[in-house]
């Protein structure tokens, strides 16, 4: 049966069960609209494609599916750049579809004609122009295999729109030559000896859990392995709600925000167990000091990150799933005994770390922004998925929300995108519908895609905004203040809009608190207006985040400002 | 010495897609690797391209090299190309002038370098050679002599001598 380019992009999408586009409409897609018309496939219309790409992504994060955008050539294509990145960097698996001119005309500077597969060439995992019809169903299919194997990244198909136009008969049953099998290495078990082995004979073990334990929906395994073994567990920020915050074993977040007792745990261990990470610069920070004492097991997917930035002791290139439930079987005999007083004496020496420096701050008059955060995770039991968008905001949301779960903690990590969090939380909403979902932003990063309040009218998500305002670009104004001499240069934004005349000019009820005793009755409120909500609170202009390692400076070295100790974690 | 800078030779396996070369390049380009020299062509399958590639690197950062090219989608296989097991080759084309005054010289320079005249005009020779790197450069040394006038110099390609 003939089709048109239009009616087998379709067909591919529905094979894959893609049941939402995040899109854009434009020029060179407008047959694909035309399409989309008669197709019953849910289409959400942002109102900047930024937006879209940012909504497919968060999508992919919340349900662990594959997120789906559809722009238009051009200005469209590069709307999606800075998204694209955003999901590479984190490793989201996304599809982009992006129109572009008809092939005659690619490469003479048509109208609203960019080079997009060679502009993200190096931000996406793969990309591809589709240049004849018979190519497009293929293409399609491999598109989506490419972005959820291995490990899951962005992936941008290019489509003209003559081969749009064109026609063509498909096989639906026929998939493009499928990518080799996923298969565990052959020396799994070999490798998870040597792993057992370091650990049998380790007085300080520690287990570091990174994203890709989440991505590699691995966290059940990965919390019977801790558990099992009674290892003291850290995570990164991209880790958070792999493993509960109210575990006992839970000690923290590590890294140049992380806690007293993470960093100080990553320090001083003789064994570090690190599962789905990459060793980001935030995460060690000076790379000579990171870990010293310890031998390192390190297990991801992808070889890239295996002594790329820390030697290993035992790498193991694996999915976390098949690499945990190795790690489980062969740990599971009777014989398998691990040094019981030393590990004894570490687990309290761990906990000893947490109880006397926990994340802490300093109550004032005016409304702290961390305890803004503990408010929400109380009244929400913990339980929201949260976006968050970049800076100050994102560490508070990061340190006080205590994720239990994962999936739920939805933040730009690799790319650090102001911008990320309200079509993030748009995109979770969409794929979680029964779930609350909260943005958490800063009033710097809301403007910068301030749009999508229309996107939320739109489809009316009860998307809860939650804006810690302090008229600043509060990270950068962190940074001026502790090592450039507070030198505040164009981190001021003394004009912000009224959020919540903002918000009500969309249709979006809003509130405000600018007082510690309102936090609790606003967000009270807000939580429990059915609908969205933007909520404003005014909070201390000059707060900083705590604890701090400056980089390039080993993680022991922790600064915690003036703020003495009020116990939270 | 793992911090020593070298030229090494690596064979890229790949699917023989239009942007493929383009990719290779910008993986180069994007991780701050450099490229001394590429070469490219298909293999016996018109589907299947290799792309020999010299670059300038510790030994750290050639095994991070051959780590991130495998991750692309069209790259189907990466070998190291060590000089103890491969043949390295490269040739040149050259324009001398070949005046009369000059003709027994050039005729020397390609009987004892085992090149070749490949196109012949009254006053013009271009001429051939291949070799290793050293010998090339020793070559065109001698042709400047000569007064050559311009050249064209492929990329390096290897061989493995063993099949492995």
């Amino acid at each position: 049966m003939q089709q048109t380019g239009s009616q087998i992009l379709f067909t591919a999408l529905k094979q894959e069960g893609v049941d939402t586009l995040f899109g854009y409409p434009g020029g060179c897609v407008m047959d694909i609209y035309d399409e989309l018309f008669r197709q019953d496939i849910r289409h959400i219309l942002v109102r900047h494609e930024q937006g879209a790409i940012h909504a497919a992504d968060g999508y992919a994060r919340a349900s662990g599916r594959v997120g789906v955008c559809l722009v238009t050539s051009g200005p469209g294509a590069t709307n999606t750049v800075t998204g694209i990145a955003n999901a590479y960097m984190d490793s989201i698996p996304v599809v982009v579809f992006t129109g572009q001119v008809p092939t005659a005309m690619i490469g003479n500077d048509g109208f609203q004609e960019v080079d997009i597969t060679g502009i993200t060439r190096t931000c996406t995992k793969h990309n591809f122009l589709v240049r004849r019809i018979d190519d497009l169903y293929p293409t399609v299919r491999e598109a989506f295999q490419i972005a959820r194997s291995g490990r899951p990244g962005p992936v941008l198909v290019d489509l003209p729109k003559d081969v749009i136009q064109s026609m063509a008969a498909i096989d639906p049953s026929a998939l493009a030559d499928p990518l080799p099998a996923e298969e565990a290495p052959a020396n799994l078990e070999g490798l998870c000896e040597e792993a057992l082995t370091l650990l049998r004979a380790a007085k300080k073990p520690l287990l570091m859990v990174g994203g890709g334990v989440i991505l590699g929906k691995a966290t059940e395994l990965f919390r019977g392995f801790a558990r099992k073994h009674q290892i003291p567990v850290v995570s990164t920020l991209m880790g958070l709600g792999a493993f509960p915050a109210s575990d006992p074993l839970w000690s923290g977040m590590l890294g140049m925000h992380g806690s007293y007792s993470a960093n100080m745990a990553v320090s001083h261990c003789d064994l570090l167990i690190a599962v789905g990470v990459r060793f980001d610069d935030r995460a060690t920070s000076k790379v000579d000091a990171f870990a010293p004492h310890a031998k390192i097991v390190h297990i991801d997917i992808d070889p890239v990150s295996i002594d790329k930035v820390i030697r290993t002791h035992v790498s193991i290139v694996s999915h976390c799933a098949p690499a945990l439930e190795a790690l489980l079987r062969l740990s599971d005999g009777e014989g398998f005994k691990l040094a019981e007083r030393p590990l004894t004496a570490w687990r309290n020496q761990v906990r000893q770390w947490k109880a006397e420096t926990p994340l802490s701050y300093c109550r004032s008059e005016n409304i702290k922004p961390q305890y803004v955060v503990e408010k929400l995770h109380q009244l929400t039991g913990g339980k929201a998925i949260v976006a968050t968008e970049v800076g100050q905001n994102q560490m508070w949301a990061a340190q006080f929300y205590r994720f239990n779960d994962p999936n739920a903690f939805l933040t730009s990590g690799g790319l650090g995108a102001m911008g990320f969090g309200l079509p993030a939380a748009i995109g979770a909403q969409v794929a979680c519908p029964d779930r609350l979902v909260v943005d958490v932003a800063g009033d710097g990063s809301l403007q910068m895609n301030i749009q999508e309040l229309g996107t939320i009218v739109h489809y009316n998500l009860p998307v809860k905004i939650v804006i810690l305002n302090n008229l600043y670009l509060g990270m950068i104004r962190q940074w001026q203040e502790l090592f450039y001499g507070r030198r505040y240069c164009q981190c001021d934004m003394p004009e912000t809009p009224d959020f919540v005349k903002l918000a009500e000019a969309y249709g979006i009820k809003g509130l405000r608190a600018v007082k510690p005793a309102e936090v609790k009755r606003v967000l009270k409120e807000g939580l429990d207006t059915p609908g969205p909500v933007v909520m404003d609170f005014h909070v201390e202009p000059e707060e900083n985040v705590f604890p701090m390692v400056k980089p390039g400076t080993p993680l022991t070295e922790m600064s915690f400002g003036n703020s003495r100790a009020r116990a939270v974690a | 010495m793992p911090t020593q800078l070298k030229e090494r030779a690596i064979a890229v396996i790949v699917n023989n897609r239009p942007d493929v070369l383009a990719r290779i390049a910008a993986t180069f380009s994007a991780r701050g690797f450099n490229i001394e020299s590429v070469s490219a062509n298909i293999t016996r399958d018109p589907a299947v391209t290799k792309i020999i590639i010299t670059t300038l690197t510790t030994q750290d950062t050639i095994a991070r090299v051959v780590k991130q090219l495998n991750r692309l989608v069209d790259v189907l296989e990466v070998k190291r190309l060590r000089r103890p097991d491969a043949v390295r080759r490269e040739m040149i084309i050259a324009r001398v002038p070949s005046a009369k005054a000059q003709a027994s010289a050039i005729r020397e320079i390609v009987k004892s370098h085992g090149g070749k005249a490949v196109h012949e005009e009254a006053d013009t020779a271009i001429l051939e050679f291949t070799g290793d790197t050293e010998e090339l450069e020793e070559i065109l040394t001698a042709l400047e002599g000569l007064g050559m006038e311009d050249f064209a110099r492929s990329g390096v390609i290897a061989l493995e001598r063993k099949r492995l």
